[in-house]
């Protein structure tokens, strides 16, 4: 088990080293460069840059240079733990990650806790009522809740819930202002989450239901829940502790998957509730070219999803001991 | 329960009877057929693709026409009955741009999935038969490209086009989304190579590309019938998030994911639900009734859910 964990973390090396070459790649490709945005920058605020400017800033951030010679800078750097310098923002990559990583993490995670809290349950009861009326009702919200598109919604919500009725904050993480006192600032920050939550959730609980579904109804008719049942066992216990422990061996190696869907998911939340996190910052980054920092986030979120791979293969193997890996 | 009516239709047969045993294709529309909501789902697709060929005779304004007098100081016009979905901030007619929007979403629907079997069902059964390194090798390309976060990627790629089309669109995302189908696929190879007409196939000193694609490839289409029919929705919501963020389809092109794009500034300042409003609810209609029809395909092809 040790030598296998092992050799996939090193494995996630040449792999990282390939995602991160496309990366580059593909950005130098791309028409325009970090000095064109910052020239319409200064052209909105009524400097003017010249063209030696230009030329100077792109000696400076070594844009004349060969890609690979570019490239190779760029990775000695990373290998020093130094992701450079945000051309739109000039701050460190890193301290501006720092800032912003957290406040994924949280939207992700809130989304996520509620998604497994829903999706669970519902999954189960649609799959030990299946054909009921319950099950056909929950069924459609299924196909409804993996059709309808997250930012359609997020737009929805907003509207109705925010910029007509004025129940939510319309964006943002904060109120600029809040009273006094620990529950002024914990009812405002709940505030700003609700729509977020719900605009991702609604397409994990659905998918997530699904999955449940189709497991327990795998699981329903194997020897052991009957054993279970003739045993005498009440059906709330054959249900919880048999059948749906076992259930959980195929779904759980989705966890991983689930949170890649989070993390996109808040892209594109975060811009429509300018959410001050990691997908927006992906966005803005993006349109502006500061690749430096594009670089950053997608090195980052390609190991996340390595490690969240890896850790649904370990945990497959931990709830299921017959899984043995070679 | 087939196996019952078999057994009628073979007893009846055996008597002389007239009654013809059900086809395998006549199997296939009575299962299809029982499902109505995939039913009902094709019958609306068929409509959407009847308007997205018609579109240019059917729309009933210049999708592209602005028109000031209608939006009074930029303010874009309410649904009436000249203008049933209302117009946007520079008075063009909604529904006219909704019209023509579909052929963005279907093209991209179809070419992206079109790409993505091709290339993961060709790059699966070479792995799947091959083995060893050619397999090695494909499949670590698959893990490579599994590690990218795909929207991040896909805006990455997008950024190095100015106007990116449909179909250029439709490309990337197919080239990008060849990985599952190429798992799929190959998983049924590597079963399907130790079978005994595989191996009769072999024996008879049938070529690889012959025994690959004419003797093993039918025997797994099933499964890759019903990976495109789910995959088409799928291309279809990330096509519309990209436009929606800028990165897809440019304006004044009409698509239904940047004419959400418009929506979210017109909302929130001119409280003009209606230009939010229809563009979602159709991308929903659509990528839904896909959903339905794959459903019902599967359960049609998949000979494992025939009982349930």
């Amino acid at each position: 088990m040790t030598a296998y964990i092992v050799r996939r973390l090193l494995w996630m090396l040449p792999l990282l080293l390939g995602v991160s070459i496309i990366c580059f790649a593909m950005l130098k490709r791309a028409p325009g460069d970090p000095v064109g945005a910052m020239l319409a920058e200064s052209r909105d605020s009524g400097k003017t840059m010249t063209l030696a400017d230009r030329e100077r800033l792109r000696e400076q951030l070594g844009l004349n240079r060969p890609v690979y010679l570019q490239y190779i800078d760029w990775l000695k750097l990373v290998a020093r733990g130094d992701f450079g310098t945000s051309t739109r923002m000039n701050q460190p990559v890193s301290t501006i990650i720092r800032q912003r990583l957290p406040n994924t993490m949280k939207l992700a995670g809130v989304s996520l806790l509620l998604t497994l809290l829903i999706a669970i349950p519902l999954g189960i009861i649609s799959a030990v009522k299946q054909y009921s009326l319950i099950d056909y009702l929950l069924t459609t919200f299924n196909f409804v809740g993996i059709s309808i598109p997250q930012f359609w919604l997020g737009l929805m919500l907003l509207y109705f819930l925010s910029v007509k009725i004025g129940w939510f904050p319309v964006n943002g993480m904060h109120s600029a202002y809040v009273g006094p006192g620990f529950w002024a600032h914990f009812k405002d920050s709940a505030l700003h989450y609700v729509l977020p939550v719900i605009s991702i959730t609604l397409a994990g609980v659905a998918g997530y239901m699904r999955y449940q579904r189709a497991s327990m109804l795998e699981v329903m008719p194997q020897d052991y829940v009957r054993t279970a049942r003739a045993k005498g066992l009440t059906e709330r216990v054959v249900i919880l502790k048999h059948a749906w422990r076992n259930s959980l061996i195929p779904i759980i190696t989705l966890l991983g998957y689930v949170l890649v869907i989070m993390v996109e998911g808040s892209v594109v939340v975060e811009n429509i509730f300018s959410w001050p996190g990691m997908g927006q910052l992906a966005v803005a980054s993006l349109t502006q070219r500061d690749y430096p920092t594009v670089m950053a986030i997608v090195l980052l979120s390609a190991t996340l999803i390595l490690i969240g791979t890896l850790l649904s293969d370990i945990l497959y193997a931990v709830v299921d001991p017959r899984v043995r890996f070679d | 329960m087939s196996v019952e009516v078999q057994r009628a239709d073979l007893a009846n047969w055996e008597r002389g009877s007239t009654t013809t045993v059900a086809s395998p294709r006549t199997l296939f529309w009575r299962r299809f057929r029982r499902h109505r909501l995939a039913f009902a789902s094709g019958i609306f697709l068929a409509l959407l693709f009847a308007v997205a060929i018609l579109a240019p005779w059917i729309t009933p304004y210049d999708p592209d026409a602005t028109n000031l007098t209608l939006a009074k100081f930029g303010r874009p016009a309410g649904p009436s009955i000249e203008h049933p979905m209302g117009t946007d901030q520079l008075g063009r007619d909604w529904m006219s741009r909704l019209i023509v929007g579909s052929r963005v979403s279907l093209t991209v629907g179809f070419l992206a999935t079109g790409v993505a079997i091709g290339v993961g069902t060709v790059l699966g059964a070479v792995a799947g038969y091959a083995g060893r390194w050619t397999d090695m090798l494909i499949m670590r390309l698959a893990d490579m490209l599994l590690a990218f976060p795909p929207l991040l990627f896909l805006m990455g790629m997008l950024v190095g086009f100015k106007r990116p089309s449909a179909t250029v669109i439709a490309i990337i995302i197919g080239v990008i989304g060849w990985m599952n189908v190429s798992r799929l696929v190959r998983g049924e190879f590597l079963t399907l190579r130790t079978r005994d007409f595989a191996i009769a196939a072999r024996a008879i000193g049938a070529s690889k590309p012959s025994i690959i694609f004419r003797h093993l490839l039918p025997n797994a289409i099933s499964p890759i019938i019903v990976a495109a029919t789910l995959s088409i929705p799928a291309a279809i919501l990330t096509e519309s998030t990209l436009s929606f963020l800028g990165f897809g389809i440019q304006p004044p092109t009409a698509s239904w994911g940047n004419m959400l794009q418009i929506a979210f500034v017109q909302m929130r300042d001119n409280q003009a639900w209606w230009i939010g409003f229809y563009p979602g609810l159709f991308i929903a209609l659509t990528v839904l009734a896909f959903n339905f029809v794959g459903d019902g395909l599967r359960d049609a092809l998949d000979p494992r859910a025939w009982g349930r």
